[in-house]
């Protein structure tokens, strides 16, 4: 029933699509794009229904309780918009399928519980550095930020390093 | 003239940015887990190739703006650094990364086209924050140490014009996607989507 997918766009094509949007971004917000900073504030929303009394007192999650919505921001409909614009693109180009993406060698067991893993360690990684890939290495980079380049060469090292464990898994 | 950047971050402006964001992102194959890692097994270059492009494209906008009198990196919002932090911020991203097949922006993507691994990592990082938030208060002289000037370019650390950096940055990119293209050849790659004559 699925048709051949097309090919992905040349990464110069894909990157200069990217960075204009970037720089409309900036144009219209005065700011770049983002994305870790919707899960800091899905975590305090959850954290606030689930366990309402440890997250306000908790020096780092409180703040973003504030104002009793902390998925109202700006980051929350980017991210919405993210969604469907990846949607729209996947579909239309006959790349969207259900999968549990993994090397042929790897069960989709081992592999969402590395998903899992992975996501424990960026989402607390993406805390400590204020900021991920989006935020800090795009965004951050565009503005010739040190911080944004801090980011991005820490981030390139740290794929390689565990990139040689975890090698099995995707090949 | 009205004034620039407009600041206008509602609710448009997000859906507008975001709906981009994700096509293009979808588009240069970042929805897909095992071609983003392969950057790291140095088989497919499009990490690398993508973000510099997108980089390189916007902070040349943002200098010309500047130059044209538009308005300057002083109207927008450039992040402080803060060494250590940042440093092992990244190193752990990067380490999430080839553990789990994403980032924060390009899980979103992943689901976006279908992928459960990727909700099961946004599951994830969800609960990472929750660790951090849990550890904050210890943590919390090296999340404030080797803190930088406000919003410090590379520009004003070497104390060079900001198109010394840009023509800096891209050479690094020319040299980058030479080195790249060749190791692609040799390894395999780059990768296609799924479904399509694998490429792998």
């Amino acid at each position: 029933m699925q048709g051949q997918p097309k090919p992905y766009w040349p990464p110069l094509l894909a990157g200069l699509g990217l960075g204009l949007t970037l720089l409309m971004t900036f144009v219209i917000t005065g700011h770049g794009l983002g994305s870790s900073g919707f899960f800091t504030r899905a975590a305090a929303a959850a954290g606030g229904w689930l366990m309402p009394e440890a997250t306000a007192d908790n020096a780092y999650l409180s703040r973003y309780l504030g104002a009793g919505a902390p998925l109202l921001a700006w980051i929350t409909w980017e991210v919405v918009g993210l969604f469907v614009g990846a949607l729209l693109g996947s579909y239309a180009a006959g790349r969207f399928r259900p999968s549990i993406e993994r090397g042929p060698g790897t069960g989709a067991g081992l592999r969402l519980a590395l998903a899992l893993g992975g996501g424990v360690v960026t989402g607390f990684g993406a805390r400590l550095a204020r900021g991920c890939t989006s935020g800090l290495g795009l965004s951050g980079g565009a503005t010739l930020a040190v911080a944004g380049f801090v980011f991005l060469i820490a981030f390139f090292i740290g794929g390689f390093l565990f990139s040689k464990l975890t090698r099995k898994v995707w090949e | 003239m009205m004034e620039q950047p407009l600041y206008d971050s509602g609710v448009a402006a997000g859906l507008l940015a975001g709906v981009l964001f994700g096509y293009f992102l979808e588009a240069a194959g970042f929805g897909s887990p095992r071609k983003l890692t392969a950057q790291f097994r140095l088989q497919d270059w499009a990490v690398f190739k993508v973000m510099f492009t997108a980089v390189i494209v916007a902070a040349t906008g943002l200098w010309l703006l500047d130059v044209f009198g538009v308005f300057g990196p002083d109207k927008i919002y450039v992040p402080t650094s803060f060494f250590w932090a940042i440093a092992l911020g990244g190193l752990l991203i990067g380490a999430g990364f080839a553990i789990g097949g994403y980032c924060p922006g390009t899980s979103v993507a992943g689901l976006a086209s279908g992928r459960l691994d990727a909700l099961v990592f946004m599951v994830g990082m969800v609960l990472g924050v929750w660790v951090f938030a849990w550890a904050y208060e210890p943590l919390e002289w090296i999340y404030f140490a080797a803190e930088g000037p406000q919003g410090q370019s590379l520009s004003q650390l070497f104390g060079v014009p900001t198109w010394v950096i840009l023509l800096a940055l891209l050479a690094i990119a020319v040299a980058g996607f030479r080195i790249g293209s060749r190791l692609e050849r040799r390894l395999g790659g780059p990768l296609g989507p799924a479904g399509a004559e694998d490429s792998a």
